[in-house]
């Protein structure tokens, strides 16, 4: 890993965009503090942006923290129109905020990743469960921490959750993405990538098929073989690249990446790998600050 | 020193720590409520927002 940043005191001024300071925000900020950066945080629900000038943070980058998919992307637009440096960039938290955009992305880029279908009605959406065959997966397009992630495991409750999503949903859920459902060791991999480095990873260990730490998942460290910074740091630059998370499948053909998370929650992974993931955070934010 | 306010929910007694920043949550330890730290000098909390739709990653 490369040395940390060394910025003069005064130099570089670093924005924060959140709105509520979870422990990765703190440890983000405590970082900035430590090295006695310029930090200013920007508090998303007391933002009103003046789309028609550039807004005037005083900062040389923004990184952005919002716990809300739809305040990040938005915000991330008109930032980056206005020639503001984030990270990470509106195209990445566009592509990962959202299912199909990541997965067409991998496809595009030759990352291996689970099968999946794109289906418009919950008819089609059947005959696209049919041919993967059970168990299979629906996701919705947006959303995190596993939820509303459903593991159909016949004809039956197929009919069933797709009736739901159809008339209880709102538009975005009755767009079907049908994913085939990969058998898990009980494990998966949580793998975070800066730049052009796999900087650490661990095991998210669960008795449940869904393996996230914020659904309860508990974490070991996973060492980064060559094989796994490869695939991770291609599936980073096929959604553009920055200061991502890398949710990596182990199937019994390989290795496949299920999802790229791009406002990456970290706090079960500090000790866990031993690696200062805020550190590395902020020395690429100031790497981008000095460009 | 940790600054004590009131739960909202329950009226108990929560500490913050020392180090607390505004928007910063915590959790009361009477009922579970999750609160939000709206103010540090003197303390004060509110109700966190319940988790949405596009909460995430």
């Amino acid at each position: 890993m490369s040395d940390p940043v060394r910025v003069p005191p005064g130099e570089l001024t670093v924005g924060v965009l959140l709105s509520r300071v979870r422990v990765e925000e703190k440890l983000l900020l405590e970082e900035l503090e430590r090295r006695h950066i310029a930090t200013k945080v920007i508090d998303d629900r007391e933002l009103v942006l003046v789309l028609e000038k550039k807004p005037e943070f005083g900062v040389d980058v923004v990184l952005e923290r919002c716990i809300q998919h739809s305040r990040a992307l938005y915000a991330l637009s008109v930032l980056e129109t206005w020639g503001i440096k984030t990270v990470n960039t509106f195209e990445v938290a566009d592509v990962c905020g959202n299912k199909l955009l990541t997965t067409m992305r991998l496809i595009r880029d030759g990352v291996p990743s689970p099968r999946t279908r794109l289906a418009f009605t919950p008819e089609s959406a059947l005959a696209a469960v049919e041919e993967l065959g059970y168990p299979a997966v629906l996701k919705p397009l947006v959303g995190s921490w596993g939820r509303l992630l459903s593991k159909v495991n016949d004809r039956d409750a197929a009919e069933s959750i797709l009736e739901h999503k159809d008339v209880l949903g709102t538009y975005i859920h009755s767009i079907y993405y049908v994913q085939e459902y990969i058998p898990k060791p009980g494990r998966d991999i949580r793998a975070f990538v800066v730049g052009d480095e796999t900087v650490g990873a661990i095991y998210r260990y669960s008795d449940h098929w869904i393996t996230n730490t914020a659904r309860g998942g508990k974490a070991t460290k996973c060492v980064v073989t060559p094989e796994l910074n490869d695939l991770c740091v291609r599936a980073a630059k096929a959604v553009g690249g920055g200061v991502v998370a890398i949710d990596v499948l182990e199937a019994p053909e390989g290795l496949l990446v299920n999802e790229v998370n791009y406002t990456m929650e970290f706090r079960n992974s500090i000790d866990t790998t031993g690696v200062n993931i805020p550190g590395v955070v902020v020395d690429y934010a100031l790497k981008i600050a000095a460009k | 020193m940790p600054a004590t306010s009131k739960c909202p929910e329950c009226d108990a007694d929560v500490a913050v720590g020392a180090d607390a920043v505004k928007g910063e949550i915590v959790s009361c330890p009477d009922c579970g409520a999750e609160l939000e730290v709206t103010a540090t000098g003197p303390v004060a909390l509110a109700l966190a927002p319940e988790a949405e739709e596009d909460w995430g990653e």
